[in-house]
């Protein structure tokens, strides 16, 4: 089961999280009693040592997975290189316990929690799911998370919230992609509201049955399975729930090839990369390339969402 | 040409198989990473920049070195470019593809960056085809003017790969950075030239 890790000395807690942790008892006052609360008092937020045991995926036979070998070396991760083998070389200098991650805005309750108070808030399960990177590549991945949706009830987002914003974290000192001014940090993406409630949409803490690896995106991450990968935001600190869309880091950087929905369409072809087709990282030499499928294959699931709109106009 | 020229000849003919060895070996290895099509590629796309700067370089050396043999490799090197170019056009079309030609079709159309690299694999034959000796006798002042294009190619690849990239330039700035270089230096030839 899940360890939790004591850290009493203050010298090694950030600053940030010190502050934060004020904030935090008086936010875990809401859903916690008095009792259990005196148990937290002294630790700091500790990320997943272990992950608890989970709901296993019917989907195992479905599609072939890919292996985790390529899962863990070829990664979008730009906060740790623009180079696809710059995360699993890079990564490891992340450190991501303590952690905290908070859920505010236009909520009636706010929390601020740690990755191991999260997987005991809400049970998590496993999630197999394609994932289709914009520049023509694509996946099968058994993660391992919580439905956002569980999480999101919890706060009880108040008739304002419309969207959802998510922020990652911004630390050039053990993020070194970030010492570049590559992209605006820290990366933001964003949802729609009933994207972000949308049974599929998950926030991922494992991979492969274990605690999610640094390159993937640890502690926690957004994976959004009907969107270019990109939607699904890595190292999450920060839900917050608006009412105006959010500019996402993509749509800021290149807002004529990344727009705010980013579903995948084989019809709306991007300027750089066809849509059409893909290729199932993994596969050997001689493999053919894949069509690709409308909302990545998850059409029944969320067309509706989508209804009446001009996925031309709103890609 | 000397004897010792034509070893030297011989011995560039020979390293200039440097990147369908290297391939070789990452393949023999097993060391394509996740991606292998693309790895194969972005190999051959390289390596045919690589070798255009080369080409491009041996007028301004033998300017700078005063020592005329640079331009016995010249042709060479271009038929390296060329040779190059074709496996990374191929690559794309039979590996990447698998000769479905009306995708092929629209990602040509479709994409700016696979029109300029698909352009400038195009005005590569026509060098190709006129780089014998007897075609530089047979077109005279024609073949100068011809073998210019490769300037246009130069700025179509550098181009190609500049527009690929999503985010991060830095890799293909080199590239236009070292075809600048040796424009330049032609510019001080031209310029001789007329005084």
């Amino acid at each position: 089961m899940v360890k939790i890790k004591k850290i009493s000395s203050l010298e090694i807690t950030p600053e940030h999280v010190y502050n934060d942790r004020r904030n935090f008892l008086k936010n875990l006052g809401l859903i916690l009693s008095s009792t259990a609360l005196s148990t937290f008092t002294n630790k700091s937020y500790a990320a997943l040592s272990a992950l608890p045991s989970f709901i296993q995926s019917k989907e195992h036979k479905i599609e072939k997975l890919s292996s985790l070998e390529d899962i863990t070396s070829y990664n979008n991760y730009y906060e740790f290189g623009t180079s696809k083998s710059d995360p699993h070389e890079h990564a490891d200098l992340l450190k991501v316990d303590p952690w905290s991650i908070s859920i505010e805005g236009s909520v009636a309750k706010p929390l601020t929690l740690d990755i191991d108070e999260l997987v005991k808030l809400i049970p998590i399960e496993e999630r197999i799911y394609r994932l289709r990177c914009v520049e023509g590549w694509s996946m099968v991945i058994p993660w391992v998370g919580i439905p956002l949706n569980s999480l999101l009830k919890k706060v009880s987002p108040t008739g304002n919230a419309k969207y959802v914003e998510f922020v990652s974290l911004k630390r050039p000192s053990e993020m070194i992609g970030q010492k570049d001014d590559m992209l605006d940090w820290p990366y933001k993406e964003g949802l729609r509201l009933d994207e972000a409630m949308h049974p599929l949409t998950i926030l991922a803490v494992g991979l492969y049955g274990k605690v999610l690896p640094k390159q993937n995106g640890a502690p926690i991450r957004l994976v959004v399975p009907w969107k270019y990968g990109f939607k699904s935001i890595k190292a999450i600190t920060k839900i917050r729930l608006v009412e105006k869309m959010p500019i996402t880091t993509w749509m800021k950087a290149n807002p004529k090839e990344y727009g705010f929905y980013a579903n995948v369409n084989p019809e709306v072809d991007h300027p750089r990369w066809t849509q059409a087709t893909e290729r199932r990282v993994g596969e050997s030499l001689l493999a053919p390339r894949l069509k690709t499928q409308m909302f990545n294959g998850y059409q029944k699931e969320v067309a509706h969402l989508y209804q009446g709109m001009d996925l031309n106009r709103y890609f | 040409m000397k004897f010792n020229q034509i070893y030297i000849k011989r011995l560039i003919f020979i390293l200039s198989l440097w990147p369908l060895l290297s391939i070789s070996i990452i393949i023999f290895q097993d060391r394509l990473g996740a991606n292998p099509v693309e790895f194969i590629e972005r190999h051959f796309g390289k390596w045919t920049l690589i070798f255009l700067c080369l080409t491009l370089s041996m007028t301004p050396l033998r300017r700078i070195t005063n020592v005329s043999q640079w331009i016995l490799y010249r042709r060479m090197l271009g038929l390296f470019v060329f040779f190059y170019a074709s496996i990374h056009l191929l690559c794309y079309i039979g590996l990447d593809y698998h000769f479905a030609w009306i995708d092929i079709k629209n990602d040509i159309i479709k994409h700016r960056y696979v029109i300029v690299g698909f352009l400038a694999w195009v005005l590569l034959l026509p060098l190709a085809i006129t780089s014998s000796d007897k075609m530089i006798r047979k077109l005279k002042m024609k073949w100068k003017l011809l073998h210019r294009l490769i300037y246009v190619i130069a700025i179509l690849g550098v181009l190609h790969f500049i527009w690929l990239v999503k985010k991060d330039i830095t890799e293909p700035l080199i590239y236009a950075a070292i075809v600048s270089i040796l424009f330049i230096l032609r510019l001080d030839i031209i310029r001789r030239k007329k005084l």
